[in-house]
Protein backbone atom coordinates (compact mmCIF):
# COMPACT_ATOMS: atom_id res chain seq x y z
CA UNK A 1 0.00 0.00 0.00
CA UNK A 2 1.84 2.85 1.35
CA UNK A 3 5.90 3.70 0.69
CA UNK A 4 8.39 2.42 2.81
CA UNK A 5 9.63 5.42 4.95
CA UNK A 6 6.85 7.90 3.81
CA UNK A 7 5.82 9.78 6.71
CA UNK A 8 1.92 10.09 6.16
CA UNK A 9 1.70 13.28 7.90
CA UNK A 10 3.96 14.82 5.76
CA UNK A 11 5.18 16.68 8.74
CA UNK A 12 9.29 16.78 9.09
CA UNK A 13 10.13 15.00 12.23
CA UNK A 14 12.85 13.53 10.26
CA UNK A 15 14.95 16.25 11.72
CA UNK A 16 14.86 14.85 15.46
CA UNK A 17 13.99 11.19 14.93
CA UNK A 18 15.97 10.27 11.36
CA UNK A 19 14.18 6.85 9.40
CA UNK A 20 17.10 5.26 10.62
CA UNK A 21 16.30 5.49 14.16
CA UNK A 22 12.72 3.99 13.86
CA UNK A 23 13.06 2.16 10.54
CA UNK A 24 9.50 0.30 11.42
CA UNK A 25 7.67 2.47 13.06
CA UNK A 26 4.21 0.50 12.04
CA UNK A 27 4.66 -2.98 11.87
CA UNK A 28 2.31 -5.63 9.88
CA UNK A 29 -0.33 -5.34 13.43
CA UNK A 30 -0.99 -1.68 12.24
CA UNK A 31 -2.74 -3.33 8.96
CA UNK A 32 -1.97 -1.57 5.80
CA UNK A 33 -1.49 2.43 6.22
CA UNK A 34 -4.54 4.06 5.53
CA UNK A 35 -4.58 7.82 4.05
CA UNK A 36 -7.02 9.68 5.64
CA UNK A 37 -5.63 8.94 9.21
CA UNK A 38 -2.50 10.87 8.34
CA UNK A 39 -4.60 13.68 9.94
CA UNK A 40 -5.16 11.90 13.22
CA UNK A 41 -1.55 11.44 13.04
CA UNK A 42 -2.42 7.76 12.47
CA UNK A 43 -4.78 7.44 16.08
CA UNK A 44 -7.74 5.51 15.27
CA UNK A 45 -9.30 6.17 18.83
CA UNK A 46 -9.55 8.94 21.57
CA UNK A 47 -10.02 8.70 24.79
CA UNK A 48 -12.51 11.17 24.96
CA UNK A 49 -14.23 10.18 22.51
CA UNK A 50 -16.76 7.35 24.09
CA UNK A 51 -17.27 5.81 20.71
CA UNK A 52 -19.47 8.93 19.80
CA UNK A 53 -22.53 7.73 18.49
CA UNK A 54 -23.47 9.02 14.50
CA UNK A 55 -26.76 11.10 16.09
CA UNK A 56 -23.91 12.78 18.68
CA UNK A 57 -24.58 16.67 18.71
CA UNK A 58 -21.15 18.25 18.58
CA UNK A 59 -21.58 22.39 20.19
CA UNK A 60 -19.36 24.86 19.61
CA UNK A 61 -18.10 26.33 23.35
CA UNK A 62 -18.08 30.18 23.68
CA UNK A 63 -14.15 29.47 23.99
CA UNK A 64 -14.34 28.71 20.22
CA UNK A 65 -15.24 32.24 19.14
CA UNK A 66 -11.64 33.18 20.07
CA UNK A 67 -10.13 34.19 16.53
CA UNK A 68 -7.07 33.08 17.45
CA UNK A 69 -7.72 29.36 17.52
CA UNK A 70 -8.21 29.55 13.77
CA UNK A 71 -3.86 29.92 13.40
CA UNK A 72 -3.08 27.04 15.40
CA UNK A 73 -5.55 24.30 14.47
CA UNK A 74 -5.12 22.15 11.56
CA UNK A 75 -7.53 23.07 9.00
CA UNK A 76 -9.45 19.89 9.42
CA UNK A 77 -10.21 21.01 13.30
CA UNK A 78 -10.67 24.16 12.09
CA UNK A 79 -13.46 23.37 9.80
CA UNK A 80 -14.93 21.07 12.16
CA UNK A 81 -15.25 23.92 14.66
CA UNK A 82 -16.21 26.27 11.94
CA UNK A 83 -19.34 24.11 11.10
CA UNK A 84 -20.06 23.91 14.82
CA UNK A 85 -20.22 27.48 15.41
CA UNK A 86 -23.20 27.92 12.60
CA UNK A 87 -25.27 25.48 14.80
CA UNK A 88 -24.90 22.25 16.35
CA UNK A 89 -23.19 19.05 14.04
CA UNK A 90 -24.08 15.52 14.40
CA UNK A 91 -21.22 13.32 14.25
CA UNK A 92 -22.56 12.09 10.88
CA UNK A 93 -22.65 15.32 9.11
CA UNK A 94 -19.23 16.50 10.68
CA UNK A 95 -17.97 13.87 9.04
CA UNK A 96 -20.25 13.85 5.55
CA UNK A 97 -19.41 17.70 5.18
CA UNK A 98 -15.62 17.17 5.69
CA UNK A 99 -16.12 14.11 3.12
CA UNK A 100 -14.19 12.10 6.05
CA UNK A 101 -14.58 8.53 7.15
CA UNK A 102 -16.05 8.95 10.35
CA UNK A 103 -13.60 7.19 12.39
CA UNK A 104 -11.04 10.03 11.13
CA UNK A 105 -13.30 12.56 12.52
CA UNK A 106 -14.60 11.37 15.78
CA UNK A 107 -10.76 11.56 16.72
CA UNK A 108 -10.23 14.73 15.52
CA UNK A 109 -14.05 15.96 17.65
CA UNK A 110 -11.96 13.93 20.61
CA UNK A 111 -9.05 16.54 20.22
CA UNK A 112 -11.14 19.43 20.09
CA UNK A 113 -12.94 18.44 23.55
CA UNK A 114 -9.62 18.19 24.60
CA UNK A 115 -9.13 21.38 23.92
CA UNK A 116 -12.32 22.50 25.23
CA UNK A 117 -13.64 24.26 22.20
CA UNK A 118 -16.86 21.77 21.46
CA UNK A 119 -18.50 19.62 23.66
CA UNK A 120 -20.50 16.46 22.58
CA UNK A 121 -24.37 15.89 23.66
CA UNK A 122 -25.08 12.33 24.74
CA UNK A 123 -27.77 11.13 22.81
CA UNK A 124 -30.34 8.42 23.98
CA UNK A 125 -29.09 5.81 26.37
CA UNK A 126 -28.66 2.65 23.60
CA UNK A 127 -31.38 -0.30 24.60
CA UNK A 128 -33.85 1.68 25.57
CA UNK A 129 -36.95 3.67 23.92
CA UNK A 130 -37.23 7.05 24.80
CA UNK A 131 -40.01 7.85 26.67
CA UNK A 132 -43.77 7.99 25.24
CA UNK A 133 -43.78 11.79 25.52
CA UNK A 134 -40.95 12.25 23.16
CA UNK A 135 -42.22 9.59 20.85
CA UNK A 136 -45.81 11.57 20.60
CA UNK A 137 -43.69 14.35 19.68
CA UNK A 138 -42.08 12.40 17.14
CA UNK A 139 -45.16 11.89 15.35
CA UNK A 140 -47.07 14.91 15.85
CA UNK A 141 -44.03 16.60 14.37
CA UNK A 142 -43.97 14.44 11.50
CA UNK A 143 -47.53 14.51 10.80
CA UNK A 144 -47.36 18.44 10.47
CA UNK A 145 -43.92 18.54 8.01
CA UNK B 1 -21.17 23.80 30.92
CA UNK B 2 -20.03 27.45 31.36
CA UNK B 3 -23.42 29.18 32.03
CA UNK B 4 -21.91 32.27 33.07
CA UNK B 5 -19.32 32.34 30.55
CA UNK B 6 -21.19 32.37 27.33
CA UNK B 7 -22.45 35.75 26.42
CA UNK B 8 -25.60 34.87 24.50
CA UNK B 9 -26.47 38.78 24.07
CA UNK B 10 -23.59 38.60 21.72
CA UNK B 11 -25.46 38.51 18.52
CA UNK B 12 -22.59 38.25 15.42
CA UNK B 13 -21.37 34.82 16.70
CA UNK B 14 -23.33 33.74 19.63
CA UNK B 15 -23.15 29.75 20.22
CA UNK B 16 -26.51 28.52 19.84
CA UNK B 17 -28.04 27.37 23.46
CA UNK B 18 -30.35 25.33 21.85
CA UNK B 19 -29.06 21.68 21.50
CA UNK B 20 -31.57 19.92 20.00
CA UNK B 21 -32.18 16.38 20.89
CA UNK B 22 -31.71 13.76 18.52
CA UNK B 23 -32.75 10.86 17.20
CA UNK B 24 -32.87 8.05 14.99
CA UNK B 25 -34.73 5.83 12.33
CA UNK B 26 -32.83 3.21 10.14
CA UNK B 27 -34.17 2.67 6.76
CA UNK B 28 -33.10 -1.16 5.45
CA UNK B 29 -33.79 -3.15 2.66
CA UNK B 30 -31.84 -4.87 -0.31
CA UNK B 31 -29.50 -3.07 -2.71
CA UNK B 32 -31.52 -0.56 -5.05
CA UNK B 33 -34.76 -1.07 -3.54
CA UNK B 34 -34.90 2.61 -2.76
CA UNK B 35 -33.36 3.45 0.76
CA UNK B 36 -31.99 6.75 -0.34
CA UNK B 37 -35.40 7.88 -2.91
CA UNK B 38 -37.26 7.10 0.28
CA UNK B 39 -34.71 9.25 3.12
CA UNK B 40 -34.91 11.93 -0.36
CA UNK B 41 -38.34 11.94 0.17
CA UNK B 42 -38.83 13.52 3.40
CA UNK B 43 -35.45 15.22 4.31
CA UNK B 44 -34.77 18.75 4.46
CA UNK B 45 -31.31 17.96 3.12
CA UNK B 46 -30.13 16.59 0.07
CA UNK B 47 -29.05 13.13 1.63
CA UNK B 48 -25.49 13.20 2.75
CA UNK B 49 -22.98 9.98 2.77
CA UNK B 50 -20.90 9.43 5.06
CA UNK B 51 -18.26 6.97 4.85
CA UNK B 52 -16.61 4.36 7.50
CA UNK B 53 -13.39 2.79 6.98
CA UNK B 54 -13.77 -1.07 8.32
CA UNK B 55 -10.79 -3.11 9.32
CA UNK B 56 -12.03 -6.50 10.25
CA UNK B 57 -11.99 -6.69 13.47
CA UNK B 58 -9.08 -8.63 14.92
CA UNK B 59 -9.00 -11.38 17.23
CA UNK B 60 -8.14 -9.51 20.69
CA UNK B 61 -7.84 -12.86 22.80
CA UNK B 62 -5.00 -14.28 21.69
CA UNK B 63 -2.15 -11.92 19.61
CA UNK B 64 -0.91 -13.78 17.01
CA UNK B 65 1.77 -10.70 16.91
CA UNK B 66 0.99 -9.81 12.77
CA UNK B 67 -0.33 -13.06 11.76
CA UNK B 68 -3.43 -12.13 10.60
CA UNK B 69 -3.68 -9.28 8.18
CA UNK B 70 -6.06 -6.37 8.07
CA UNK B 71 -8.22 -6.20 5.13
CA UNK B 72 -10.06 -2.15 4.73
CA UNK B 73 -12.67 -1.58 2.89
CA UNK B 74 -15.11 1.37 2.96
CA UNK B 75 -18.64 1.54 3.46
CA UNK B 76 -20.87 4.35 2.54
CA UNK B 77 -24.39 5.01 4.66
CA UNK B 78 -26.54 7.60 3.46
CA UNK B 79 -28.62 9.55 5.80
CA UNK B 80 -30.85 12.58 5.70
CA UNK B 81 -32.31 14.66 8.45
CA UNK B 82 -36.07 16.43 9.67
CA UNK B 83 -36.06 19.49 11.80
CA UNK B 84 -38.90 18.68 13.62
CA UNK B 85 -38.64 21.49 16.69
CA UNK B 86 -36.48 23.60 17.25
CA UNK B 87 -35.33 21.32 19.95
CA UNK B 88 -35.82 17.79 17.95
CA UNK B 89 -34.28 16.36 15.16
CA UNK B 90 -34.49 13.11 13.66
CA UNK B 91 -32.39 11.62 11.30
CA UNK B 92 -32.87 8.89 8.87
CA UNK B 93 -30.32 6.20 8.15
CA UNK B 94 -30.50 4.26 5.00
CA UNK B 95 -28.19 0.63 6.30
CA UNK B 96 -25.32 -0.40 3.91
CA UNK B 97 -26.98 -3.28 1.70
CA UNK B 98 -24.39 -5.56 1.79
CA UNK B 99 -24.85 -8.24 4.15
CA UNK B 100 -21.20 -8.32 5.12
CA UNK B 101 -21.09 -5.07 6.79
CA UNK B 102 -23.47 -6.73 10.28
CA UNK B 103 -21.23 -5.09 12.72
CA UNK B 104 -21.84 -1.48 11.16
CA UNK B 105 -25.57 -2.01 11.56
CA UNK B 106 -25.08 -2.80 15.22
CA UNK B 107 -23.41 0.74 15.36
CA UNK B 108 -25.86 2.30 13.36
CA UNK B 109 -29.07 0.22 15.41
CA UNK B 110 -27.80 1.27 19.17
CA UNK B 111 -30.33 3.67 20.37
CA UNK B 112 -32.11 3.89 17.18
CA UNK B 113 -36.31 4.43 17.49
CA UNK B 114 -36.69 2.04 14.71
CA UNK B 115 -36.50 0.74 11.20
CA UNK B 116 -38.67 0.58 8.07
CA UNK B 117 -37.90 -2.36 6.13
CA UNK B 118 -38.13 -1.70 2.55
CA UNK B 119 -39.59 -4.10 0.17
CA UNK B 120 -39.22 -4.73 -3.30
CA UNK B 121 -42.08 -7.66 -4.17
CA UNK B 122 -40.09 -8.74 -7.42
CA UNK B 123 -36.66 -9.23 -4.59
CA UNK B 124 -38.28 -10.19 -1.51
CA UNK B 125 -35.83 -12.56 -0.31
CA UNK B 126 -33.60 -9.34 -0.42
CA UNK B 127 -35.06 -8.11 2.85
CA UNK B 128 -34.63 -11.44 4.75
CA UNK B 129 -31.81 -10.32 6.47
CA UNK B 130 -32.79 -6.72 7.74
CA UNK B 131 -36.08 -8.77 9.03
CA UNK B 132 -34.24 -10.98 10.84
CA UNK B 133 -31.65 -9.00 12.40
CA UNK B 134 -34.71 -6.19 13.97
CA UNK B 135 -36.45 -9.29 14.99
CA UNK B 136 -33.70 -10.83 16.62
CA UNK B 137 -32.29 -7.05 18.12
CA UNK B 138 -35.44 -6.57 19.61
CA UNK B 139 -35.95 -3.27 17.29
CA UNK B 140 -39.51 -2.06 16.64
CA UNK B 141 -39.38 -2.46 12.64
CA UNK B 142 -42.16 -2.37 9.89
CA UNK B 143 -42.15 -3.35 6.67
CA UNK B 144 -43.08 -0.91 3.75
CA UNK B 145 -43.47 -2.74 0.39
CA UNK B 146 -42.50 -0.08 -2.55
CA UNK B 147 -44.92 -0.16 -5.23
CA UNK B 148 -43.00 0.49 -8.14
CA UNK B 149 -44.27 1.05 -11.22
CA UNK B 150 -45.25 -1.52 -13.33
CA UNK B 151 -44.46 -3.87 -10.18
CA UNK B 152 -47.46 -6.16 -9.72
CA UNK B 153 -48.98 -4.99 -5.89
CA UNK B 154 -49.06 -8.05 -3.77
CA UNK B 155 -51.77 -7.92 -1.04
CA UNK B 156 -50.07 -6.86 2.07
CA UNK B 157 -51.53 -10.63 3.62
CA UNK B 158 -49.04 -12.49 1.17
CA UNK B 159 -46.15 -10.48 1.76
CA UNK B 160 -46.93 -10.77 5.84
CA UNK B 161 -46.75 -14.67 5.42
CA UNK B 162 -43.94 -14.74 2.94
CA UNK B 163 -42.02 -13.01 5.18
CA UNK B 164 -43.44 -15.09 8.08
CA UNK B 165 -43.80 -11.96 10.32
CA UNK B 166 -44.71 -11.68 14.02
CA UNK B 167 -48.66 -10.18 14.00
CA UNK B 168 -47.90 -7.21 15.26
CA UNK B 169 -45.37 -5.89 12.75
CA UNK B 170 -47.39 -3.53 10.52
CA UNK B 171 -46.87 -3.99 6.94
CA UNK B 172 -47.66 -1.25 4.92
CA UNK B 173 -47.92 -0.29 0.70
CA UNK B 174 -46.20 2.94 0.01
CA UNK B 175 -44.40 5.11 -2.92
CA UNK B 176 -40.50 5.47 -1.72
CA UNK B 177 -40.81 8.79 -3.91
CA UNK B 178 -43.87 10.24 -2.22
CA UNK B 179 -43.32 12.69 0.74
CA UNK B 180 -47.29 12.35 2.11
CA UNK B 181 -46.44 8.54 1.37
CA UNK B 182 -42.78 8.43 3.46
CA UNK B 183 -44.77 9.99 6.15
CA UNK B 184 -47.11 8.06 6.80
CA UNK B 185 -44.57 5.20 6.77
CA UNK B 186 -42.77 7.12 9.30
CA UNK B 187 -45.19 7.93 11.40
CA UNK B 188 -46.28 4.24 11.34
CA UNK B 189 -42.55 3.37 12.73
CA UNK B 190 -42.74 5.77 15.90
CA UNK B 191 -46.37 4.50 16.70
CA UNK B 192 -45.06 0.73 16.06
CA UNK B 193 -42.17 1.52 18.54
CA UNK B 194 -44.66 3.66 20.85
CA UNK B 195 -47.08 -0.35 21.08
CA UNK B 196 -43.95 -2.11 21.54
CA UNK B 197 -42.77 0.11 24.67
CA UNK B 198 -45.76 -0.21 26.13
CA UNK B 199 -46.08 -3.93 25.65
CA UNK B 200 -42.82 -4.34 27.42
CA UNK B 201 -43.27 -1.92 30.44
CA UNK B 202 -46.56 -3.99 31.50
CA UNK B 203 -44.15 -7.67 30.47
CA UNK B 204 -41.69 -5.68 32.72
CA UNK B 205 -44.37 -5.04 35.59
CA UNK B 206 -46.11 -8.73 35.66
CA UNK B 207 -42.74 -10.20 36.37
Amino acid sequence: MSELGQDPTGTSHASDVGPAAHPHWYDDEAGPVVRPYAMTRGRTSHAAQHRLDLIALVVAEPAADDPAWDMTLSPEHAHILELCRERPQSVAEIAAGLDLPVGVVRVLIGDLVDDELVHVTRPVPPAELPDESILREVIDGLRAL
Amino acid sequence: MAFGRSSRTGVMHAVSPIEPLTLKLLVAGGFGVGKTTLVSAVSEIRPLRTEELLSEPSAAVDDLHGVEAKSTTTVAMDFGRITLRDDLVLYLFGTPGQDRFWFLWDELAQGALGAVVLVDTRRLADCFAAVDYFERRGIPFLVAVNCFDGAERHPVVTVREALDLEPEVPVLLCDARDRESVKDVLVGVVEHAMSVARARRQEAARV
